[in-house]
């Protein structure tokens, strides 16, 4: 009898001891961040993750991700692997439609000083970026595609091209193209017939699209290795594929601006913790020195009024105003109702 | 008299030999329980599920609506159509290079063969995605056989390898190669050499007794070994994704596509279930044109 008794004591300290080793783990604070790794992450991981978890002392781990439908499937499946992510707007705005992220706590993160738009009920806007044309310079030299009718003109510039093999910011390089004025491109591709004629003008140069890539570090990496003589990416890969002696060059002429944010899944242990270190990455200092290491803009208006960002570095920014003015901005609620449709008609066309 | 004695002591050596018989058949069930429960676990539930989710809709509910799409896309039919054709294709070109090669290694020394053999593990024991990637350096417009067939003036113009057709049944047939070439090698060291001689003691020539005794003692190893090639290559998704260039879409990265596309496991589940059942026709009738059975029997 006593010693079942000792016994129950010894598993009863067995438990509360476990139970405390869990509660001061939960103490010495940690978070999980995902995104999408290569120069993009990187510059995350230097400027902002690491600077932003040492000043709230939180041990940040990182990882990398597919996207939101990781987030859907982790959320679906009551996992939790990760408790913030970063992701481009439209994602998120998808995400958020499909109830599998968190609202943002705005009363906790401050975005009173970010850019009109620049944040969303499922995510707080980091950084801002341009789909552009960019093109090889030892093909083209200086002379490279400098708007997109340019980049459809297989006459004027015979090469090869690569497109993204999915739908998102390509679509719209097609209109413009086809002569269609910046104000009107989400208007005409509001139905099919709009994104029939898209499609169709990228049809035109099927036979010159070598590659359809699909990640930015892929893009760059092709420009790089000269694999093809013009491609549509994201700015700032080409940048940093630039700074590694790549032989690339971009006019943010045929710039198509988006932004980038962190959201945070439904249902995660961690969420007020994500929502103060979300508040914590929103500040200016880190936005200038993510920039320093990939030419993405900030979307606090504070980092260039604090002067955080030299000239030089802000006029390489798609978000400078001698930048943006040329710049189409994605429309997140053209990709919210129309995104699956566009895919698969672009994957159909693709298959051709 | 005698003849009745007889038919009773068949009679009680039967049912003895009946027990003993039925004692043993559930012996050996008994012992095929774990697997059979691994089996039933691990494939049988997991596939009912599979089967089960392709039929829920976007909206959670029961619905035809992720075969409808299939059924009603020219790009999936498309994309059926060419994870088929890569398969074949890669299979075939396993067979071509696959069995001179495992002929050649069944008629060397063990030692000697055992050289060879490292040969075929070492890339077979290589990450796959290394290999994938090393094939890109090594083809792509600037890459290493390019650079130096321009250079020496093998060919003018770079010629595109990768990034289409061509790049991806190079990478799928270098990385398929070894699940030939093991089931096959395997089969061919059990041939019993002597047969060869008799062959040739009855007056055939070389070439003779490789196709008449040789060549169909090697089909049961061939036979497993194309149909492993040929069922994992339907499936396969990191090689034609980074070697085809976007221009080789298989079932495979159309489903992972879909999840992304749909956030549903429904509209990725259907395509899965789709190519099992295309699959498993195509097996069946392969089965009904080669008998599998009387292949094994004539080993």
């Amino acid at each position: 009898m006593k010693t079942t008794k000792n016994y129950k004591n010894i598993a009863l300290t067995a438990v509360i001891a476990g139970a405390l080793s869990v509660s001061s783990m939960a103490v010495a604070k940690d978070l999980r961040i995902v995104s999408w790794g290569g120069a993009y992450q990187n510059a995350q991981s230097i400027g902002i993750f690491q600077p932003a978890g040492k000043a709230m002392d939180i041990t940040i781990n990182e990882d990398t991700y597919g996207g939101i439908s990781d987030v859907k499937l982790m959320v679906k499946s009551g996992a939790d692997k990760f408790d913030i992510f970063s992701s481009g707007s439209g994602s998120c705005a998808s995400g958020g439609a499909e109830g599998v992220l968190e609202k943002l706590d705005y009363s906790v993160i401050d975005v009173s000083n970010h850019l009109p738009g620049m944040f969303s009920d499922y995510c707080a806007g980091a950084d801002i970026f341009s789909v552009v044309a960019a093109w090889n310079t030892e093909t083209y030299g200086e002379n490279g595609p400098r708007s997109w009718a340019d980049f459809y003109d297989t006459d004027k510039f015979p090469g090869t091209r690569a497109m993204r093999s999915k739908v998102d910011g390509q679509l719209e390089t097609a209109l413009l193209a086809d002569g269609v004025a910046i104000a009107d491109v989400y208007t005409v591709l509001d139905s099919e017939e709009g994104i029939t004629r898209a499609l169709d003008k990228i049809r035109s140069i099927k036979d010159h699209i070598d590659v359809w890539w699909t990640s930015g570090a892929m893009h760059a990496q092709l420009m790089k290795d000269g694999e093809v003589d013009m491609t549509t990416g994201w700015n700032g890969r080409f940048d940093v594929a630039k700074k590694d002696g790549a032989k690339v060059s971009y006019d943010y002429k045929t710039g198509i601006m988006d932004w980038e944010g962190y959201g945070i899944p439904k249902g995660i242990a961690n969420k007020d913790l994500a929502m103060e270190f979300i508040n914590e990455m929103m500040k200016p200092e880190y936005m200038a020195e993510f920039a320093k290491y990939i030419t993405y803009g900030p979307t606090n208006a504070q980092t260039y009024e604090l002067g955080l960002i030299p000239d030089e570095l802000a006029k390489a920014l798609p978000s400078h105003p001698d930048n943006a003015k040329h710049q189409l901005t994605i429309s997140q609620d053209w990709y919210a109702k129309w995104r699956t449709v566009a895919a698969e008609m672009y994957t159909e066309m693709m298959t051709e | 008299m005698t003849s009745t004695q007889r038919i009773n002591q068949e009679g009680i050596n039967k049912t003895e030999l009946d027990q003993l018989d039925r004692k043993e058949r559930y012996t050996l069930f008994g012992l095929t329980v774990p697997y059979l429960a691994l089996v039933f676990g691990l494939i049988i539930i997991p596939i009912g599920w599979l089967f089960y989710m392709s039929f829920i809709g976007r909206d959670e509910t029961l619905s035809l609506e992720n075969y409808q799409r299939i059924w009603n896309s020219k790009a999936y039919l498309r994309i059926f159509k060419t994870t088929f054709q890569i398969s074949l294709l890669t299979t075939l070109f396993c067979v071509l290079f696959g069995y001179p090669l495992t002929y050649f290694m069944s008629q060397l020394s063990n030692r000697w063969a055992n050289i060879c053999m490292i040969g075929v593990l070492i890339p077979f024991w290589t990450s796959l995605l290394v290999r994938t990637y090393a094939w890109l350096v090594l083809l792509q417009k600037k890459g290493l056989i390019n650079t130096l067939a321009v250079d020496w003036g093998l060919w003018a113009e770079p010629i595109k390898f990768v990034h289409n057709t061509s790049g991806t049944l190079i990478g799928m047939v270098h990385i398929m190669l070894p699940f030939l070439i093991l089931p096959l090698y395997a089969n061919m060291r059990t041939i019993d050499k002597d047969c060869l001689k008799a062959a040739a003691n009855l007056g055939a020539t070389p070439t003779r007794a490789f196709w008449t005794v040789f060549f169909p003692l090697s089909l049961p190893g061939l036979f497993a070994g194309l149909l492993i090639v040929f069922v994992l290559c339907l499936g396969f998704y990191v090689t034609p994704a980074l070697l085809g260039g976007g221009k080789v879409i298989m079932v495979a990265m159309k489903i992972s596509d879909n999840i992304e596309l749909y956030y549903s496991w429904g509209a990725a589940s259907a395509l899965g279930v789709v190519l099992l059942g295309v699959t498993m026709i195509i097996l069946f009738i392969a089965s009904k044109l080669v008998s599998i059975d009387q292949l094994g029997n004539r080993s």
